[in-house]
């Protein structure tokens, strides 16, 4: 599972590149409060500690949550996530292997749930004017809740593009008059857009290398571009193109880091068509019609939610049994 | 060039079928004891047909086929027979069965015998030949050729000879086509005689060029029609015969179904030569190619005498002092010998030397994650994953649905798990386990039927008894009525029921007194052996009780008794 690890680095190099050094401290803070609840969690169900801890699984948890969530979250926050996540949604239900939901979104959706108001405050790009933050003053954010002083959270955030679209359609505009707006770079946000790139070509090195398999990656965009080419066709005007919709939000990770987690997700051929469409589909209608900026992670839930019964409906004829003699 | 057809997964495990492959066959030594298994077929135990003491001669029939589905066993070289009990088998399980050990005289004298030509005799009588020469499958399934040398139900299009040899390691498949190439296809010849077969396919995978070039010099040196030689791809387990069938002709042979239904017979290449022997010279099977490889010196095959003590042969290839176990089989499929005792058997194809060295312990094993790798290369196309988790916590029905039965074992699920987990054990100890439930259900439904027997049989006694005391009223009160003085019937009546009372009370006593006498005895005075037998039952009971526990128990595998 080290290599998951390493096609997150494209995706967190694009993101510090733009956005400042400040989601590595997020990262790295995840990755202690994961290495330590699974320590804890271990003790308590007496099970040895070491190969466990150097599996590798715990960290690739803290990561996906820690990118999921804005970087400039205050530091409890990440902490409240991923112990929630490795304590409840994995040990709980049996530890590795055993836990229907993955673990990273599970934590996010606690915190969504739990403090919405902290999780729209995503960094603004720094190529955008305005008061780009310092990496001492990210730190005294994320640990004091302190900015610099003359600076508001408001100035130095803003919502997800994904979001601002959404209000800004609420508001009468049309797609294209919102694309115009400066947040907005050549495929979908400036500066995001790159990260999103970033996860794309992670994710390409995991497909090259085996560790996952094409069907859920290559389905997910697949149906996402078509669900979403269809309604921009109907309505340019009011449903954004599907290019844009591959390289916001949590897209790009889910297809190649989220939903292809083995644990959760469904083991069968066409089990994983269904899975990957059915993804897509959530992702798609939460994030046009729903109430949350973002429908990756609560995509990813549904659908665990359907694994066992995707699995059993989907159980492929065994060798000679597939009827129709030779 | 033909077609050929592909299985689903396969794996590619490094080959080792150099070491033995360098050196020509070799005659093994005459070894000090031979120790012959009266089971080493599929079906009934042979037979002993010879006495402790007794001198026997090379080929003569020491246990005869009993039933349909058996086989006869021969003393392998003359000597004398020095025991006829149980021992220690080359099997897995380590159970004793029936051997008869030999100890021979270096002499080597056969028994008279002649063989016939299979042209001019009839079908009957090639079976029977085959048969009486004990001649089974020596692919490693040990099934009676004479038994898989019918067509009368089915028509047979194909017979497939199977040269694959696909475990790594094993190479006596290998050396027996080089070496023997035109007696393993006259012996393909009369069986495809014998099952009216239209073609001959002989598969053998694509790394034995020597030996497919052997065969196919001799399909043309012996001008043989309808034979062809097929190099097929190196997957294991592509030698499995199904998976063998399949590629040669397109064909599923689904779990539980004979092959021949779909009009295909497969026969192992070393099966076919001794077939020809049996028929042609009279040879029983008598001895077998074996690779001796692994932790020793110097790799090779050997004709082995059937019944040679395993550390006998293993010596003369030079087994190295860290040996710790022998491998019975290849690294895949193989078993470990209980000990280097046991006998040679007609299923012992590859004995490897193994030692910490070169089959290091497994690594622990980690949590399923469920990264479907397993699923990726099962032969049978079966869900691991899933049959895996079922076996865990035990769900046996569960793993019927998912096709348990249609594992052939093959182990290429184990092989690429990436947590090491020891699936075929998983799945081994389940179909145990449910084996083990249907016997234990049949004698249950036995014990119903005999209960309720029982009841039907004790009302019917009852009903017997009432008719019985019926007509003896009947009869009674005809009598009475008959008797003409009404006075003394008068006077009498008070004494009747005082009679009946007394005898009431008498009747109550006896009962008393039978029901006290009649505690169940059955238990006390036991002989030694009975409580013995009765002592190793209940301990196997509790060991199977713990093993059934420890398999619950979070990732370690269930042990194999």
């Amino acid at each position: 599972m080290l290599r998951v690890l390493i096609a997150l680095i494209p995706g967190i190099a694009a993101y510090v590149w733009y956005f400042g050094p400040a989601i590595l401290v997020s990262i790295t803070l995840a990755s202690i409060t994961a290495l330590l609840t699974e320590a804890v969690m271990l003790k308590l169900r007496q099970r040895p500690l070491k190969p466990f801890l150097s599996d590798n699984s715990a960290l690739i948890t803290a990561w996906l949550l820690a990118l999921s969530i804005p970087a400039l979250a205050p530091w409890w926050m990440v902490v409240v996530g991923t112990a929630f996540g490795i304590a409840i949604a994995k040990h709980l239900y049996g530890g590795l292997g055993n836990n229907p939901f993955n673990p990273a979104m599970i934590g996010y959706a606690v915190l969504i749930i739990s403090f919405p108001a902290h999780m729209t405050h995503w960094l603004t790009p720094n190529m955008l004017d305005g008061h780009a933050l310092t990496f001492a003053e990210q730190l005294n954010y994320i640990f004091n809740g302190v900015l610099p002083a003359g600076s508001t959270l408001d100035a130095v955030t803003m919502a997800t593009p994904l979001d601002t679209l959404k209000t800004q359609l609420h508001l009468g505009l049309s797609v294209n008059d919102i694309r115009e707006m400066p947040i907005y770079g050549h495929l979908a946000g400036k500066g995001s857009e790159m990260v999103a790139l970033g996860f794309a070509i992670g994710g390409i090195y995991l497909l090259a290398t085996r560790v996952i398999n094409w069907v859920v990656p290559l389905v997910y965009l697949g149906s996402l571009f078509v669900i979403a080419g269809l309604f921009h066709q109907a309505n340019p005007a009011h449903y954004v193109a599907p290019l844009f919709h591959w390289f916001s939000g949590a897209a790009m990770l889910g297809a190649f880091f989220i939903y292809t987690d083995p644990v959760g997700g469904p083991t069968t051929f066409k089990g994983r068509l269904i899975y990957a469409f059915g993804a897509a589909l959530l992702t798609y209608l939460i994030r046009t019609f729903g109430g949350f900026p973002d429908g990756v992670a609560f995509a990813a839930l549904l659908m665990n939610i359907c694994v066992p019964l995707i699995d059993t409906w989907t159980q492929p004829k065994v060798f000679g049994k597939k009827g129709g003699g030779q | 060039m033909r077609t050929l057809f592909k299985f689903h997964g396969g794996v590619h495990p490094p080959t080792h079928k150099a070491e033995s492959t360098r050196t020509p066959i070799a005659q093994a030594a005459m070894p000090s004891k031979l120790i012959i298994p009266l089971h080493q077929h599929v079906g009934n135990r042979a037979v002993p047909t010879v006495q402790v003491g007794e001198r026997v001669l090379k080929g003569q029939i020491i246990g005869r086929p009993e039933g349909r589905l058996s086989s006869a066993v021969h003393a392998s070289t003359s000597g004398t027979v020095s025991a006829i009990d149980m021992q220690t088998v080359a099997h897995h399980s380590g159970l004793p069965d029936l051997c008869i050990t030999i100890i021979p005289d270096g002499k080597d004298e056969w028994i008279e015998h002649s063989g016939v030509d299979y042209k001019q005799a009839p079908h009957t009588e090639l079976r029977h030949r085959l048969r009486e020469a004990g001649v089974v499958g020596l692919g490693g399934a040990v099934f009676p050729s004479d038994m898989k040398s019918y067509s009368n139900k089915h028509k047979i299009k194909t017979l497939v000879l199977n040269g694959a040899e696909c475990e790594p390691y094993i190479t006596c498949d290998d050396l027996l086509m080089r070496e023997r190439a035109s007696d393993i296809l006259r012996g393909a010849e009369v069986l495809r005689e014998l099952l009216y077969a239209e073609e001959v396919l002989i598969g053998i995978e694509d790394n034995k060029p020597e030996a497919i070039a052997a065969m196919k010099q001799a399909v043309q040196d012996d001008q043989h029609a309808h034979m062809e030689v097929i190099a097929v791809p190196t997957l294991y387990p592509g030698g499995g015969a199904k998976q063998l069938i399949r590629v040669l002709t397109g064909i599923e042979v689904a779990a539980g179904v004979r092959s021949t239904e779909k009009g295909v017979q497969c026969f192992n290449v070393a099966t076919a030569y001794c077939a020809w022997r049996a028929i042609t010279y009279g040879e029983p099977l008598l001895s077998r190619i074996v690779t001796v490889t692994g932790n020793v010196e110097h790799a090779q095959n050997f004709e082995v005498l059937l019944g040679t003590p395993v550390h006998e042969l293993v010596a003369q290839a030079g087994s190295k002092p860290d040996t710790d176990r022998h491998i019975m089989g290849g690294p895949m499929m193989g078993v470990d010998l209980p000990s280097g005792k046991v006998g040679v058997t007609k299923a012992t194809n590859c004995i490897i030397e193994s030692s910490p060295k070169l089959f290091p312990p497994p690594e622990p094993a980690l949590p399923c994650i469920r990264c479907t790798r397993c699923a990726e290369v099962c032969p049978a196309e079966l869900q691991p994953q899933e049959l895996y988790w079922f076996a865990k916590v035990q769900n046996f029905g569960k793993t019927q649905e998912y096709d348990l039965f249609d594992c052939i074992e093959c182990g290429a699920c184990a092989y690429v798990c990436p947590s090491h987990i020891p699936l075929v054990q998983y799945y081994r100890f389940a179909k145990s386990e449910i084996w083990q439930r249907e016997q234990e259900s049949q004698a249950a439904e036995v014990a119903r039927e005999r209960h309720e027997y029982r009841l039907f049989r004790v009302e019917r006694e009852k009903q017997e008894k009432a008719e019985r005391l019926a007509q003896k009223e009947k009869a009674a009160l005809a009598a009475k009525a008959a008797a003409p003085a009404p006075v003394a019937a008068t006077a009498n009546a008070g004494d009747t029921d005082n009679t009946v009372q007394m005898r009431i009370d008498a009747a109550v006593a006896r009962a008393k007194e039978q029901a006290a006498g009649s505690q169940p005895k059955n238990i006390d005075t036991l002989t030694a052996q009975q409580q013995a037998d009765i002592n190793e039952i209940q301990a196997r009971r509790a060991k199977i009780r713990e093993m059934a526990s420890n398999a619950g128990g979070d990732d370690e595998p269930p042990k194999q008794s």
